[in-house]
């Protein structure tokens, strides 16, 4: 299967860092998933073939970490902190605020595949609580209304992006249609 | 980006580059960096050693030990390479530190794991940076890859003779990685499943190697101490207890931030005026004044100085620096429901008093919180987490029953409440059914 250049230059270059090829397995996965979307049988069947693993030995490491997943999310991963923290500044108004809007509970994914909504555990922003991070990005000092905002420009991106494409598929069919003209 | 904030009784040391633009390597060097490694390289391993040891830093990622004595178990000759392992995985709930060191001053962290390298007798060294940390790890991975272009790392360091190499590894979520015999085998490309000990990691760690596992603050102070002395650093805090602490205000305070006081500091100061008191016309109710994991103190117990053996003596722990405030309207059961959830999640269940207490003390909080508590329970709570008490390989199982112990202690009127199908007295009818229908 096919990684981008980045992940390749980024894959040679680490991996002899360590005396042994599976210790770069963890943050390979992740790299792996950031651009797959999720680690899927093809990912794993190729990951394991490069370090030299069993398959059934990269699930099992997969299966350990809270970030790494074999099921597809939305192009949005909200993951919102209760922990100690956040839940004494509002955390779970936060968590139940999105659950609303979304339409979607605890690792749900919106119909539309845009959001998945996570409750997650401390994020590392306890003195800016409550907090939530989409994909790696980490939105601090949370309200309802920053929330909302905070997805409204999720969304007003996905909108760009679409129109995006929909104006290069217009393009390509005028263009097959000169070509066939 | 966190934002910063700042106090007059601060003690700026580890956080003395914060916000004066040293990510950038040039910016780093004129505020005195790489200036203590090149002292470290002009001295024998035993003498930076010492000069740790004299300092009286203790490991900031929880435990406190001393941070000079650990390197001194790292045998001076070995047949398998040695490592140094800087411990980033900060996900002690309540802690945000290390964040900050590697936002602002990653070179210092770079810095600390080459003396610790020059102390030991190693030639590489890992900088473990937790998955969520994304932006972090951008900013540490160009931290070395400058430092390797100026020649600082890889061979011949500093015209020394010397090589050092330092690599950047990531996790993937997983608080149990920051144990450290968990973090190797994270590093090694596992699950983090502790190890059994003995032997230690200082002499069979990653690989089998040697290996010096230290937390980010710690290595970070490291080179404050290799240029301003083991003398001044050890006089910031009170005998045994050098230098300063990052401590994480966070919950129900005014103006809570990262604040690095020195050690010793007042908790009650902390509290009130550092962090400016009670908001909304309320009062305290309790802190957790070292990250979850640490027993909670009351409104009446925060006359303390808070350094290792102070807070000890109050029967809790300095821990991680995370202190969290809660105020008269924070319900005890949910938030000790929250942390034993927290410890259920993490658990990897490789032991069971931890795989199976956190779980039945998980359920039971749960059945307290929507009203269903019986009084029994109560005691049950305590004699679970009593028998999971150092009973497992890795320090997650205390982790989970100290904090536990002490909520049912010291408010066991709170566990009362909630008994008889009595509705929680803190929250609107409904919401808790509501949140755990949601919750993870």
């Amino acid at each position: 299967m096919k990684f981008s250049e980045e992940f390749e230059a980024r894959f040679a270059e680490m991996v002899p860092h360590y005396p042994t090829k599976r210790s770069a397995l963890v943050p390979t996965l992740l790299y792996a998933q950031d651009e797959v979307g999720f680690l899927s049988d093809e990912v794993i069947a190729e990951l394991a073939g490069r370090l030299d693993l069993t398959e059934l030995e990269v699930r099992n490491v997969i299966s350990y970490y809270s970030m790494l997943t074999t099921k597809p999310r939305g192009k949005f991963n909200l993951q919102v902190c209760t922990n100690i923290s956040c839940l004494v500044r509002g955390g779970e108004e936060i968590l139940q605020h999105c659950a609303k809007k979304l339409g979607v509970g605890h690792k749900g994914t919106t119909p539309d595949g845009l959001f998945t909504l996570e409750e997650v555990e401390c994020i590392g922003a306890c003195s800016w609580a409550p907090a939530a991070q989409v994909n790696y990005d980490f939105h601090e000092n949370l309200t309802t209304e920053k929330m909302d905002r905070v997805l409204d420009k999720c969304l007003a991106q996905a909108q760009e992006q679409l129109q995006r494409i929909k104006s290069v598929d217009s393009l390509a069919d005028t263009l097959s249609q000169r070509s066939e003209g | 980006m966190a934002s910063l904030v700042s106090h007059p009784d601060e003690v700026k040391v580890v956080t003395r580059r914060f916000g004066l633009g040293a990510t950038n390597i040039d910016r780093y060097l004129e505020l005195d960096g790489y200036k203590a490694v090149q002292k470290a390289l002009g001295m024998d391993a035993d003498a930076i050693i010492n000069e740790v040891k004299n300092s009286g830093l203790r490991g900031r990622g929880g435990a406190g030990f001393s941070t000079g004595m650990k390197w001194s178990f790292v045998p001076k000759q070995s047949a398998k390479p040695k490592y140094v392992l800087c411990n980033g995985d900060e996900s002690e709930p309540g802690t945000c530190k290390d964040r900050l060191i590697f936002e602002h001053d990653p070179h210092a962290v770079i810095e600390g794991v080459m003396i610790g390298g020059l102390a030991v007798g190693a030639r590489s060294g890992y900088i473990y940076i937790r998955g969520e940390y994304r932006y972090l790890s951008i900013i540490m991975q160009k931290a070395i890859r400058d430092a390797y272009a100026k020649g600082f790392l890889g061979k011949n360091i500093f015209g020394s003779g010397r090589d050092f190499d330092i690599y950047w590894h990531g996790g993937a979520g997983a608080y149990e990685v920051g144990e450290e015999s968990a973090l190797m085998e994270s590093l090694e490309g596992k699950r983090g499943i502790p190890r059994i000990r003995p032997p230690f990691p200082a002499v069979v760690g990653l690989w089998g190697g040697p290996t010096v596992i230290n937390n980010a603050e710690t290595l970070a102070s490291v080179p404050h101490i290799m240029l301003g002395g083991a003398e001044w650093y050890a006089k910031i805090g009170p005998p045994k207890n050098g230098g300063t602490r990052l401590f994480c205000l966070s919950g129900n305070v005014a103006k809570p931030g990262v604040y690095e006081l020195p050690m010793g500091y007042s908790l009650k100061k902390m509290i009130y005026e550092v962090g400016g008191g009670i908001p909304n016309g309320r009062s305290l109710k309790a802190v957790v004044p070292g990250g979850s994991s640490t027993p909670c103190l009351t409104a009446d117990e925060i006359d303390i100085n808070m350094d290792f053996d102070s807070v000890a003596k109050a029967g809790s722990m300095l821990g991680s620096g995370g202190v969290v405030v809660l105020d008269d309207q924070q319900c005890i059961v949910k938030f000790a429901l929250r942390t034993m959830k927290f410890y259920q999640h993490e658990s990897c269940g490789w032991c069971i008093p931890c795989r199976e207490g956190t779980d039945w003390l998980k359920k039971t909080l749960i059945r307290f919180h929507s009203g269903g508590g019986v009084k029994k329970d109560i005691d049950n709570m305590q004699y679970l987490s009593e028998n999971m008490l150092g009973r497992t390989f890795c320090p997650l199982g205390d982790a989970a029953a100290m904090p536990t112990i002490a909520f049912v202690k010291k408010f066991r009127k709170e566990f009362e409440d909630h008994l008889d199908g009595r509705p929680c007295p803190y929250e609107k009818a409904g919401v808790a059914e509501e949140m755990e229908a949601l919750s993870h």
